[in-house]
């Protein structure tokens, strides 16, 4: 399929280039030029008032998915403690469904865990799907697979979400491909489109330098992963729901893998993404014993001590603290950031903190731009002295 | 040994820029490099076939220029590569891509394992593994960052988690997606790029037709996910620079956030 366009038609407006998603249209001598970077996606059709944008391609269908209800969350547990995302995906979910006039559901599977459905309940769950086995008393992709699928394939959900935790990212794919459906990584925001009533799904490409709006209107569940920390958990104690129970059909053969052993390592610090306050650094912290000042003034204002992607290559921090789209995504009431540029892959990360203070000697350092209050100076002379008036107080 | 790698080529995104006026994305004169956790990937197959004997193909999905790629995986130590390029095959999403890598690995057939990077620096999804891994109906252990026992039937592996890590044992063939952590890959040896260079020829490019899908199956057209728009992200701080000495800027900067209650 191509697509090209009428000269003589065409008068110069530019719509196509605004809204072509590729940057693959461009004006030369007057008119719109459609580039090699093309994918025949067809935005710049619809956005054409001339109707100079023609093409081959017919249009295709969207199935009548009027069957497909309710919005579902993966409970993921483990150890039968649940994970803190999957919490802050059934307030997302709540949203959703009172968009749609739908229900949430919770997905809960593993060992022994129908005790956890409360808690699930008292977060907005109006059901929980519950299948207890001793083969999923630890995650495995096959087994969780399965499961998945005979649930999907039973009762028909419209839209399903995962934490894109490292069991989300493992299951979640291997689940959309399996019941033959888009999946969309890592949101970082979800809303329904009131005309199509489907779920738009906004992620960072190009590693965070561009956001972009996704849809999945040919398959349904609407599938998305999104990380810990980017929604937030709602709740209310006194809310109720139903559990409907299944079981697994799968022996030990199907499921293939086999957990031989879990090895927990202590954090010597607490966690990100609960953290009230966090102090970063970045390049201009310059060496570990910077480190050691930011860690002083955590310890004063009561918070956790993180750094950038840079931070973590010198070795100054350990990979676990690193803050930013390929690390973790935060929502502390405050983040100081100090000697950190500000990246976009950096500042996607920290989009959902409260209050952000910048502290850097360049003024044109982007980090300003998503700042509530900046200081332009030497960060080895003002770190030490806001311990010290913090102290002095 | 028969091992197979998926490699991709990406835009150095740690190098792009964004117009200051229109806050678009710059995208003349970014670099195309090997996806950073796939030379891993192949690190390890090239390594796995060193100590057990073997063969080690490198497949990429991408246009006539992600040949480079392949190239650059002979002088890594590879021993076949294959290039799956058509224009049917642009604009996929990670469903189109999967399938379209599975099919390519169905083709090839006799593979005991086949070894992914975790993620692409460009799209972050960390998807096509697990999906190719479904595809082809194979077990898969994601975020591999060690391989402790390997036989001619199965595999031990150390998968990371969050706060540690566990120990998978799985049957092959099976697909692996691999992390940094795994290895440090080695430099392509310039003799064996010159070698893939002159045998560029030797290099198979597959289209549409050789793996036996259906156009409309693939690419832009074969997706599930559609990128309806894309737009700058937004940051609404109130932005305000403090001025004054070191004692006056920290002082008024305590001031605003016992203000607003945060201290």
């Amino acid at each position: 399929m191509t697509v090209w366009i009428d000269a003589e038609l065409c008068n110069a407006c530019k719509r196509c280039v605004k809204a072509c998603p590729y940057e693959g249209v461009e004006m030369r001598d007057g008119k719109a030029h459609i580039l090699d970077r093309c994918t025949s996606c067809g935005a710049c059709i619809e956005s054409c008032k001339q109707k100079a944008i023609l093409t081959d391609a017919k249009p295709r269908e969207i199935p009548d998915f009027s069957d497909r209800k309710g919005v579902w969350v993966f409970a993921e547990q483990r150890d039968g403690v649940l994970h803190s995302v999957s919490l802050e995906l059934l307030g997302k979910a709540g949203e959703l469904a009172e968009s749609l006039k739908q229900d949430v559901s919770a997905v809960l599977m593993g060992n022994e865990v129908e005790h956890l459905a409360e808690t699930l309940f008292h977060h907005g769950a109006d059901h929980v799907y519950l299948i207890e086995d001793p083969a999923l008393a630890q995650y495995r992709a096959m087994a969780y697979t399965q499961s998945f699928e005979q649930l999907i394939q039973r009762f028909k959900p419209n839209i399903l979400l995962m934490g894109a935790t490292h069991i989300g990212r493992d299951l979640a794919p291997r689940v959309s491909r399996r019941v033959a459906v888009g999946l969309t990584a890592d949101c970082t925001e979800l809303s329904i489109d009131p005309d199509e009533n489907i779920l738009l799904q906004t992620r960072p490409a190009f590693g965070g330098n561009v956001m972009a709006t996704i849809a999945n209107r040919y398959s349904r569940p609407q599938m998305a992963t999104v990380r810990p920390g980017v929604m937030e958990a709602t709740e209310d104690s006194g809310k109720r729901g139903d559990i409907i129970r299944e079981s697994l059909s799968m022996t030990e053969q199907d499921i293939k893998t086999k957990v031989l052993e879990i090895v927990r390592e202590a954090k010597k610090t607490g966690d990100l993404g609960k953290a009230k306050i966090i102090v970063a650094g970045g390049r201009g912290v310059g060496d570990t014993d910077g480190f050691k000042v930011l860690e002083d003034l955590a310890e004063v204002v009561g918070g956790e001590v993180a750094g950038t992607r840079v931070a973590v290559e010198e070795g100054w921090i350990s990979a676990d603290r690193q803050v930013g789209q390929t690390g973790q995504s935060v929502r502390p009431e405050l983040y100081i950031a100090c000697g950190i540029s500000g990246a976009i892959q950096h500042r996607a990360g920290i989009a959902n903190a409260r209050y952000i203070v910048a502290i850097n000697r360049d003024a044109r350092a982007p980090i300003f731009q998503v700042a509530d209050w900046g200081i332009v100076g030497d960060l080895h002379e003002l770190v030490p002295e806001m311990i010290r008036q913090l102290k002095g107080a | 040994m028969n091992i197979i790698v998926l490699v991709k080529q990406v835009p150095d995104t740690t190098e792009i820029k964004l117009d200051p006026k229109t806050g678009n994305l710059i995208r003349e004169g970014i670099e195309s490099i090997m996806n950073p956790d796939d030379r891993h990937a192949l690190e390890a197959a090239v390594s796995l076939k060193e100590s057990v004997g073997g063969r080690v193909t490198a497949v990429s999905m991408g246009p006539p220029q992600a040949i480079d790629v392949i190239t650059e995986a002979f002088g890594m130590g590879a021993d076949r590569g294959i290039l799956l390029s058509d224009r049917a095959f642009a604009g996929a999403d990670t469903w189109a891509t999967s399938l379209t890598l599975g099919k390519a690995m169905e083709k090839i057939g006799d593979y005991d394992l086949i070894i992914c990077g975790r993620q692409a620096i460009d799209g972050d999804t960390a998807q096509i593994g697990p999906q190719v891994a479904d595809h082809l109906n194979i077990p898969h252990v994601s975020y591999v960052f060690g391989i402790d026992e390997i036989t001619e039937d199965h595999l031990v592996v150390r998968r990371r988690l969050e706060n540690g890590f566990e120990r998978i044992e799985t049957p092959l063939p099976a697909l692996l997606t691999v992390i940094g952590e795994l290895n440090t890959p080695r430099y392509a040896v310039v003799g064996q790029l010159i070698a893939a260079c002159g045998e560029k020829a030797s290099i198979e490019i597959w289209n549409a037709a050789d793996i036996g899908a259906k156009t409309s199956e693939l690419g832009l057209e074969g997706s599930l996910t559609h990128v309806i728009k894309t737009f700058a992200p937004k940051f609404k701080r109130q932005g305000e620079i403090l001025e004054g000495n070191a004692g006056e800027s920290i002082g008024a900067l305590i001031g605003k956030l016992r203000e607003n209650r945060i201290l």
